[in-house]
């Protein structure tokens, strides 16, 4: 119960300790590729206060859509975000033990990682998966957070090595990334407000959803729009469906 | 060579659970109790940054009496045992209950094989829907696993203590900032020595969150 074997200065890693006392629960790799879902576009960007990260809702596998609920943007805790794109269960995983190892590290140490600290501990999570990752079984998320009670916003993309990357204002993963990034390059601005930043990510992922037949538009008929979450210094919130429906309609009348 | 003295095994508990007695009686008492907004846990502590009360899971917290580094060895592996389960099945299926019999069970054999008892006592506290749904449970150093009915006193002159909070904060669980300044007064802290935290009843509509512990500012109240 009380267990001697995790790493010296590791004792608040939760990885660390299902790696030594339950390896069985840390995702695993199968021997080939099996018919897998694969989930896409998520876009973050960043405005005056903060970060808006946004992520359709559609999840394929081949040329069959798998899922059209499919959440992809988690809280990772109070003042960051994760996304994921890729094969969709392991992205899923991913973003839940990642979300374990931040609140685990939190409870322990009786305070929170320092937003860098977040990003590389997401970067040691991911070259963990290399493995899978060389057999095409790869899952790549982009985090954003805010230094709590401060505007210091970050945004950090990865590679399928753990390679992390710091972006300036706006980044974005999945197959319509290429789409969704012009559009965010085209709209962001460094004075944007919370809304203007909103409506940036909606229309990026509209206009990849446009070229990329793995990216779900918004789906008035079916009551189904992107997930949108915000984070500031005072923390993350999840914007509500009805506002998005609202903000959606207000920019598809304007095209 | 002289031969080892003979100590029956009736002596030998006594004298383990006497020397782990000794230890808990000095530690200042921490007291958990049912309110109306949720469960308040409250103990004497000058220090700042070493706890005596701590989050374990979303609706469960901790509290303990005696030495600190054995009390916090125990904590973190109640963090741990917790975020192993809840991420192996899910966040619901955690419970204090689950964790007080895993403390139990450590602290059983602790005292029996240990080089020497823990000389500690830990109160775990879950906090429900209603008053009647919320859980205490104190865990003795010797593995004695004890449920309370909206009121937990560790450590100091506990039996004294508990006659004395249960006169003076009634049956029925009172509202948040009355029953911190009858346990106040009657514990004696003042407003710098007190660590006091709460699991707030219904923490996702409140504050949007599914972590129920916080702790509170005394000199705020």
């Amino acid at each position: 119960m009380i267990s001697p074997n995790t790493p010296l200065g590791m004792d608040a890693s939760f990885v660390a300790h299902l790696q030594h006392q339950h390896p069985d629960l840390m995702p695993q790799a199968t021997g080939e590729r099996p018919d897998i879902a694969e989930a896409t576009t998520i876009t973050a960007l960043s405005f005056a206060t903060g970060v808006v990260m946004a992520g359709d809702r559609r999840a394929t596998v081949g040329n069959r859509i798998a899922s059209s609920t499919m959440e992809k943007v988690f809280a990772a805790d109070s003042h960051s975000l994760i996304g994921v794109a890729g094969v969709a269960g392991f992205a899923v995983d991913l973003a839940r033990l990642f979300a374990v190892e931040l609140e685990h590290y939190e409870k322990l140490e009786g305070t929170q990682l320092s937003l860098t600290g977040k990003a590389n501990r997401l970067s040691t999570l991911i070259r963990n998966q290399l493995p899978h990752a060389l057999q095409g079984l790869s899952a790549v998320p982009v985090f954003a957070g805010v230094t709590p009670g401060t505007d210091d916003a970050k945004i950090f993309s990865y590679d399928a090595l753990g390679g992390r990357f710091e972006e300036r204002h706006w980044s974005s993963i999945g197959s319509g990334s290429p789409y969704a990034a012009t559009t965010l390059k085209r709209l962001w601005s460094a004075e944007a407000s919370q809304e203007q930043a909103i409506d940036a990510s909606l229309q990026a992922l509209i206009d990849a959803a446009e070229a990329d037949a793995g990216t779900a538009g918004p789906d008035p008929r079916r009551d189904l729009y992107p997930l949108v979450y915000v984070v500031t210094g005072a923390g993350v919130t999840q914007v509500e469906q009805a506002v998005i429906a609202e903000r959606v309609a207000g920019l598809e009348g304007h095209n | 060579m002289q031969p080892p003295i003979y100590v029956s095994p009736q002596q030998h508990m006594e004298d383990r659970a006497d020397f782990a007695r000794a230890g808990i009686r000095r530690g200042q008492p921490v007291v958990f109790a049912s309110t109306v907004e949720g469960i308040v846990s409250l103990t004497h502590n000058a220090s700042k940054s070493l706890f005596k009360l701590s989050e374990i899971y979303d609706r469960i917290s901790w509290g303990a009496v005696g030495r600190y580094n054995e009390f916090e060895a125990l904590r973190q592996a109640g963090i741990r045992y917790t975020d192993t389960r809840g991420y192996a099945y899910e966040r619901i299926d955690v419970t204090a209950r689950g964790l007080a019999n895993m403390y139990a069970q450590t602290l059983g054999e602790l005292f029996l094989s240990g080089a020497k008892p823990f000389e500690v006592e830990i109160g775990v506290a879950e906090v429900g829907q209603t008053p009647a749904a919320d859980r205490l449970y104190q865990i003795g150093f010797d593995g004695t696993l004890l449920e309370h009915d909206g009121l937990l006193v560790l450590g100091g002159n506990e039996q004294e203590l508990r006659q004395q909070l249960e006169a003076e904060l009634g049956d029925e669980p009172g509202e948040l900032t009355d029953t911190i300044a009858t346990i106040r007064r009657v514990l004696g802290t003042t407003d710098t020595h007190v660590e006091l935290a709460l699991l707030d009843r219904d923490p996702q509509t409140i504050r949007g969150t599914h972590r129920a512990f916080r702790r509170l500012d005394p000199q705020a109240l």
